[in-house]
């Protein structure tokens, strides 16, 4: 469990530690900055501020103790990967034939991405290059929609970000291929900071698969602060799956704000496994009518890792649709949050929601603090949430052994099969069967 | 093949079985019958491994090793298969997979070769042949969504793949109807084998009809109380089990 410290909520020590971050992190250079960005930007900062470091006495935060990172020393990740050759980046490719966009602490590297030929209907790139060359395509999207109101790691990148990935799908067009974004850390620095941005949009009726990948190439603990923003035309369908697997020091929160028009289809996958501590939120709004949304995670935690989603789904408009259905798995002393928020607004009439996060604790040390948040101003409406606690089903080890299948494996059977629940769910088959090599790598021959 | 000697075992702190001793030879079939309560469950459990009931006295040996030291995936791969009274569900446990896993598991014990996907998938067809299975049950998780029926019948399939020297069956009656009693005996009755032994466990006669049994158990409060061939069975059936609990009590009081 955590332990919630008897602190004043911002220690000066705390303040000092920030202030240094944040100037830091001010001479790291932000690339083209049109006015109305850098007005964003100046808020952000601002914000960031006025907010300061989150800690265990806000609600937000309650399980999360943050502090661990204000103790390295934050500093921008220089781009310092040029070494790097496409032999390096292949072992962390899922698609072979697909676009790749590679990204090394936090900077786009056209020379190790694969990016689709001329005459597709994709537009796809690096975000930086996009601010220089054609800003306007941004001003309606960029940074409007994940909002740094509450929420200091969300205004910490938008005041910072350097660089991360712009994908546009005009109307009627689909995406042949799923694209991967991969976002590696090649810094031997603790405390080395990269705040990756994505901005997709994907027009009406058109379709695109989409993955983001995190990886440590070196053990130091980095920092990642990653936000993407996916806005959804009508009747747009859009699956979008968060591989995240950093090394056992690095730090990493992540928002992913998308907004959905009527009739789109958005589908989600947070499959977390790495980092000391992780703090995904997985957020829609759910704009107009006959909208759907489909939030899936997967959590592993081990040893000492800390592993917190957050979601949001606000149904703004009637007649939508949201599934939410979590799956953590606990090991060793690691601990597990999971929020779910379900906003349904007044003109939200028919909406039907639906939320589930079932969990596996393994170890007497391990924990996990799950909690559902429903709001409901609609009077007509269907929203249903469950959780639940559990250890493995001994019936069901009983069963395997009985057939000659050691404990060992059976229970990595079952392991395997609470996890898989969650992955079979992607329809990226390279995305799956990657996932599926780590959870073997993870459960199998290892002592649970 | 396998030898139960003065045993007694309770669950809880409870003693359930109370020195009941029973021995079965290659080649025979034994039914167990008795009352609710009377301890057949709780003797399946015991010799499957169940972690729940405690053993208190006498002893176990099966081949002539001692059934009790040993776990219950050993006991498996040494040849003991339990047929549930409940099977379980296992969602997200390929049916396939895991009789693959389980079947490779006994044959590695029994120093033969493993089998690989081709010939794995041919011996499967065969045996769900055998249990009139529908195939495609297989491509589902273990159990999950099949009838009481199917679930049975799944037990008995199992164990015509696993090919076990000893299959005890739990209550394998209860719960089905004429037609699927009729294919799990059919089934149960072609896997007999001189090098094989089974051990029936069943309220009711009526499996008895089908799988002939060479001897005939009573079971009651824990102990064996009467023996016999299959016409023990058939007197049960229509004099019930009062007159041996009566003759219980007065050699209890004698």
């Amino acid at each position: 469990m955590q332990t919630h410290t008897d602190k004043p909520p911002q220690t000066t020590a705390n303040v000092e530690l920030l202030a240094a971050a944040l100037g830091a992190f001010d001479s790291a250079p932000a690339g083209a900055n049109p006015p109305w960005l850098k007005s964003i930007r100046e808020q952000a900062r601002a914000r960031a501020s006025q907010l300061g470091f989150p800690n265990t006495r806000q609600e937000e935060w309650r399980f999360t103790n943050m502090a661990p990172l204000l103790q390295l020393p934050l500093h921008a990740a220089a781009a310092n990967g040029r070494g790097l050759s496409a032999r390096d980046i292949a072992p962390f490719r899922l698609f072979a034939d697909g676009p790749c966009l590679v990204f090394v602490d936090g900077m786009f590297r056209k020379d190790l991405s694969a990016l689709p030929g001329n005459g597709g209907a994709l537009k796809i790139g690096g975000l930086r290059d996009q601010l220089a060359a054609n800003p306007r395509e941004l001003e309606t999207d960029l940074a409007r929609h994940a909002a740094c109101d509450g929420n200091f790691f969300t205004a910490l990148n938008t005041a910072f970000f350097q660089d991360g990935a712009f994908i546009y799908v005009p109307a009627d067009a689909t995406a042949e291929e799923p694209v991967q974004l991969l976002f590696l850390a090649s810094s031997g620095r603790p405390g080395a900071t990269a705040h990756p941005r994505n901005l997709i949009l994907a027009g009406k009726r058109s379709g695109l698969k989409v993955v983001e990948s995190y990886a440590s190439l070196t053990d130091a603990a980095h920092v990642t602060n990653a936000v993407t923003e996916l806005v959804l035309g009508p009747e747009a369908r859009v699956e979008h799956c968060r591989l995240q697997n950093e090394n056992g020091r690095a730090f990493h929160v992540s928002t992913v704000q998308a907004v959905q028009a009527g009739g789109s289809h958005w589908i989600s996958h947070s499959i977390a496994t790495g980092a000391r501590i992780a703090r995904n939120q997985v957020q829609t709004l759910l704009t107009a009518e006959g909208a759907e949304a489909v939030l899936n995670g997967l959590f592993l935690g081990r040893d000492e890792q800390l592993i917190d989603h957050h979601t949001v789904v606000d149904h703004a408009g009637p007649r939508c649709e949201s599934h939410e259905f979590f799956h953590g798995i606990l090991s060793g002393r690691s601990h597990g949050v999971f929020n779910g928020k379900i906003f349904v607004r007044q003109d939200a009439q028919k909406t039907n929601a639906k939320q589930t996060n079932r969990n596996l604790v393994l170890s007497d040390s391990a924990s996990i603090d799950t909690k559902p948040q429903l709001e409901i101003f609609a009077d007509d409406v269907k929203c249903t949430h469950g959780a639940t606690v559990g250890q493995l089903d001994q019936e069901a080890l009983f069963y395997l052994r009985a057939r000659g299948i050691g404990a060992d494996q059976a229970r990595r059977m079952l392991i395997r099969a609470f996890a898989s629940d969650v992955v079979e769910r992607i329809t990226m088959a390279p995305a799956r069967e990657r996932l599926e090599e780590l959870l073997a790598g993870r459960f199998d021959g290892a002592a649970i | 093949m396998l030898d139960i000697r003065d045993l007694s075992a309770g669950v809880d702190g409870k003693e359930i079985l109370k020195g009941l001793s029973l021995s079965i030879k290659a080649g025979e079939v034994h039914a167990l019958m008795g009352p609710n309560g009377s301890g057949k469950s709780t003797l399946a459990g015991v010799l499957a491994g169940r972690s729940e009931y405690v053993v208190t006295g006498g002893g176990v040996t099966f081949n002539g090793a001692d059934l009790l030291e040993m776990k219950p995936e050993e006991r498996a791969r040494a040849g003991v298969f339990l047929a549930f009274q409940y099977p379980v569900e296992i969602p997200g446990v390929n049916s396939t997979y895991f009789l693959k896993a389980a079947l490779n598991e006994c044959r590695k014990a029994r120093h033969e070769e493993e089998l690989d996907a081709v010939e794995f998938l041919a011996l499967v067809k065969s045996k769900t042949k055998l249990l009139e299975l529908d195939p495609a049950l297989l491509n589902r998780p273990v159990n999950e969504g099949f009838s009481g029926g199917e679930k049975k019948r799944n037990e008995i399939f199992q164990m015509a793949v696993l090919e076990p020297k000893l299959a005890i069956l739990d209550e394998t009656d209860s719960g089905l109807d004429i037609d699927a009693l009729r294919i799990v005996a059919g089934g149960v009755n072609k896997l007999r084998r001189p090098d094989n032994a089974a051990l029936v466990i069943t309220h009711y006669q009526r499996l008895l009809n089908y799988i002939v049994p060479d001897f005939v158990h009573v079971l009651v409060n824990g102990r064996i109380v009467k023996s016999g061939g299959k016409e023990l069975a058939l007197e049960l059936e229509k004099r019930g089990y009062d007159w041996i609990l009566e003759g219980v009590a007065a050699s209890g009081k004698a």
